[in-house]
C-alpha cells in the first residue's frame, strides 16, 4: 500500500492505493469522480480515458501507485460552474451522444487533441479518437463536434 | 451545428393539417445529453456503497453435459469468499422471460441443475467481498461432467436422429401445436406452376453481438424495510422487476428497480441476467451486491443476435411480377428460449416482404442448439428476414435483366392490398419512399413509375 499525492482537476488529492488498484478505480472509487466509466477494464475502449499531465491514458491500465505526484484532468473538471468548454458545447450542440457512456472518455480525448493541434484535419481527428470506443453514433456526430469545437477555440481564441 | 433534414411535405399532403407537426422537423436536445457530457449522467456503477460484495461466476465448460458433481468446497476456503450459491439457493430456478406474455414452458434455469446446455452456461455463483476473491472463488469450483453429443447447427438439429438437447422433448418451440410459426395464404404450388421462372436460394447469418459499451451490471441493495432495492442497466426495468420477483418467489412489491440509464443496450440489456443471482446473495448476506458482467462474459455469453438460415423459393412472371413465393425460416434460438420464440413469430409476421404476393407459404422454426442462447437485438426477426428478401429481390432482377427498383415498385404493396397475414393494407410508403431515394441518388425511373401511388388502387393505374 501506499500514499499517493497528486493533483486531481487543480485540487490536490490523497488517497491510499493498493497493489491493484488502477487509476480509474481510485478516481472513481475513492475521489468520487464518477465521470471516466469503466467499459471494458483492459484498455480496448478509451471509455475511462482522463489525461496524467496532460497526455491522454486508458486510466483502467494505469497502476495508481505510479501516479504520486502526478496532474490528472477528468471531464468533471472541464466545464467552469454553468459554462461548458468549448468541447462539450460542441459536443452538445452537435448531438454528438447518444448512450453517453462513451462521451466523457471521448471528450477527454479531444480536449488532448486541441491542446496540442488547434487545427486539426478529420483524418488527424479520427486518428486521435481512435482508443475510443462508440456503439451508438456511428462517430460521424462525434468527429464533426471535434471539429466545431476547434474552430470554436479558433474563433474564440482570435477575440 | 446539427444536421437536420427538413420534412418533406409533398407527400401525403391531404393526410395532414397544417401545424400537424410541433416537434417531427425541428431541433429538440435530449434531456439526458447535459449530464452525458459533463460526466454527472449517473449510470449504475456510478453508485458506491459501503461493504459491497461481488458475484462472479463459474460458468460451464461444455456444450452439452451432464453434471456429475460440484464441488465449491475449496472456493469456500478462499480468503474473502461470503457464500457460494447454488440452483438450490434459487427460490424458483425455472423460468422463461417472456412468460409475462404467456410464453411457455420455463425452459432455462437461473443455476444449472444436471445439465448445462451450452458453454458458458451459470454453474455456480460466488459471492466474495472484493471483485478478486469473487474470481478466485468462481475459478475454484470444481464441476465433473459427462460431455453429451452437441447440435449447433439449427437444420442438424431439426434432422432425423439428432439428439434431442430440450427437456420438453423437440429441439424446436412449439406453436399452439406446430413444429413452426406458419403463414398460408393460395396456393404457393399452383404459383410456381404458373411462373415464367423460379429462383430458389438460401441466405444466412452469423450471431451477432451487441456489445454496448457498459457491460450488463447491476447493485442490489437490502432496504431496512426489507424490500431489495435493484439499481440496474436493464433495458425492461417492469419485465426485470416481474420475472425477478417470480424466481425470488417474493411479491412484486418486495422489488423496487431503478433503471432507465443504459450504457448502450440495442436489445442486449432485456434478457433477466444479472438481477435475480444479485438479488438472491443481497439477501442471503445482507449487504449491497454488485453482479457486473467483465468485457469477456459481455462478448461471450450474453445474448446475441440470432444466427438465423432462410430459404426462399419464388415464382416470377417474364413481366416481374412475383406470382408466389416460399420460406423456409430457422431462428438459432441458442440453448434457451429467452426472446427467440417472439422473434420467430416476428420474422413470420414480416414475410413476404412490403410486397404484394397471392400466394404466400412459410413456415419459421425457432430451434434450439447448444449455443449462446440469442436474443433482442435491433428489430430481431425482421432484420435478417429483410436481409434475405432484399438480396432476394437483387438477385431475381439481375437474373432477369430488370432494374431492381422498378422490380420491386412493381410488386410493392399498396394500401387497400390483402397481406397474406389477412390483413388488409394501410399506411403503406414504399413506392414514395423508393421513389424519393432514386430521386435522390439520380437513379431515372421511367414516368409509368414515377406516377404511381401507394394509395392508388392496384389495376386502377400503371
Ligand atoms: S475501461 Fe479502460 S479502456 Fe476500456
Ligand atoms: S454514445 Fe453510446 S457508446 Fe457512444
Amino acid at each position: 500500500m501506499k500514499i499517493v499525492n497528486l493533483k486531481v482537476n487543480g485540487v490536490g488529492k490523497t488517497f491510499i492505493a493498493r497493489p491493484e488498484t488502477t487509476l480509474l478505480l481510485a478516481l472513481r472509487e475513492q475521489l468520487g469522480l464518477t465521470g471516466a466509466k469503466r467499459g471494458c477494464a483492459q484498455g480496448a475502449c478509451g471509455s475511462c480515458t482522463v489525461l496524467l499531465d496532460g497526455d491522454p491514458v486508458v486510466s483502467c491500465l494505469i497502476p495508481a501507485m505510479t501516479v504520486d505526484g502526478g496532474d490528472v484532468a477528468t471531464v468533471e473538471g472541464l466545464a467552469d460552474g454553468p459554462v461548458l468548454s468549448d468541447v462539450q458545447q460542441a459536443f452538445l450542440d452537435g448531438f454528438a451522444t447518444q448512450c453517453g457512456f462513451c462521451t466523457p472518455g471521448m471528450i477527454m480525448s479531444a480536449e488532448a487533441l486541441l491542446d496540442r493541434n488547434p487545427s486539426p484535419t478529420r483524418d488527424e481527428v479520427n486518428e486521435a479518437i481512435s482508443g475510443n470506443v462508440c456503439r451508438c453514433t456511428g462517430y460521424e456526430p462525434i468527429v464533426s463536434a471535434i471539429l466545431d469545437a476547434a474552430e470554436r477555440r479558433r474563433a474564440g481564441a482570435n477575440l | 451545428m446539427p444536421r437536420v433534414n427538413p420534412i418533406d411535405g409533398d407527400y401525403f399532403r391531404d393526410e395532414r393539417k397544417d401545424g400537424d407537426f410541433k416537434v417531427i422537423g425541428k431541433t429538440v436536445q435530449r434531456s439526458d445529453a447535459l449530464g452525458h457530457v459533463t460526466g454527472r449522467t449517473e449510470f449504475f456503477e456510478d453508485r458506491t456503497f459501503p461493504d459491497l460484495a461481488h458475484i462472479k461466476i463459474h460458468r460451464s465448460a461444455h456444450h452439452h453435459a451432464r453434471i456429475d458433481a460440484v464441488d465449491t468446497s475449496e472456493a469456500e476456503r478462499v480468503p474473502g469468499v461470503l457464500r457460494v450459491i447454488t440452483h438450490r439457493d434459487v427460490p424458483s430456478n425455472w423460468y422463461v422471460v417472456l412468460r409475462l406474455i404467456g410464453i411457455e414452458p420455463n425452459d432455462e434455469p437461473v443455476l444449472a441443475e444436471d445439465r448445462v446446455l451450452y458453454k458458458g452456461e451459470p454453474v455456480v455463483a460466488v459471492v466474495a467481498d472484493s471483485e478478486a476473491a469473487a474470481i478466485e472463488g468462481a475459478a475454484r469450483v470444481r464441476v465433473s461432467y459427462t460431455e453429451l453429443p452437441a447440435v449447433l447447427d439449427v437444420e442438424e438439429a431439426l434432422a432425423e436422429g439428432a439428439p434431442i438437447i430440450k427437456q420438453a422433448g423437440t429441439n424446436y418451440f412449439v406453436y399452439e401445436g406446430h413444429h413452426a410459426r406458419r403463414l398460408r395464404f393460395g396456393d404457393v404450388e399452383q404459383g410456381f406452376a404458373q411462373a415464367d421462372h423460379i429462383f430458389d436460394w438460401r441466405y444466412s447469418s452469423a450471431p451477432i453481438e451487441h456489445a454496448p459499451t457498459e457491460t450488463t451490471g447491476c447493485i442490489v441493495v437490502p432496504q431496512s424495510s426489507g424490500r431489495l432495492l435493484i439499481h440496474s442497466n436493464t433495458q425492461a426495468a417492469f419485465f426485470t422487476l416481474d420475472n425477478t420477483a417470480l424466481i425470488l418467489d417474493r411479491p412484486f412489491s418486495d422489488l423496487q428497480v431503478k433503471g432507465g440509464t443504459v450504457g448502450g443496450g440495442f436489445g442486449g440489456k432485456v434478457d433477466v441476467m444479472v438481477e435475480p443471482l444479485a438479488c438472491i446473495a443481497a439477501a442471503l448476506t445482507n449487504r449491497p451486491v454488485k453482479f457486473v458482467y467483465s468485457r469477456a462474459e459481455e462478448m461471450q455469453v450474453s445474448s446475441p443476435r440470432a444466427a438465423e438460415r432462410i430459404y426462399i423459393k419464388d415464382g416470377v412472371m417474364n413481366d416481374g411480377r412475383i406470382v408466389a413465393r416460399k420460406v423456409m425460416l430457422y431462428v438459432d434460438a441458442g440453448a434457451y428460449s429467452r426472446h427467440s420464440p417472439y422473434g420467430t413469430t416476428k420474422a413470420c409476421a414480416h414475410l413476404p416482404g412490403p410486397y404484394t404476393i397471392p400466394n404466400v407459404y412459410a413456415d419459421c422454426h425457432c430451434v434450439y442448439t447448444n449455443r449462446t442462447p440469442s436474443s433482442a437485438m435491433r428489430g430481431f426477426g425482421v432484420t435478417i428476414a429483410d436481409f434475405a428478401l432484399e438480396s432476394q429481390m437483387d438477385r431475381i432482377a439481375r437474373a432477369l435483366g430488370l432494374d431492381p427498383l422498378q422490380f420491386r415498385l412493381r410488386n410493392a404493396y399498396r394500401d387497400g392490398d390483402l397481406k397474406a397475414h389477412r390483413k388488409v393494407a394501410e399506411g403503406t410508403a414504399l413506392i414514395e419512399v423508393i421513389q424519393r431515394a432514386a430521386a435522390l441518388v439520380g437513379h431515372d425511373l421511367p414516368e409509368e413509375y414515377r406516377a404511381l401511388s401507394s394509395t392508388t388502387p392496384r389495376g386502377e393505374a400503371a
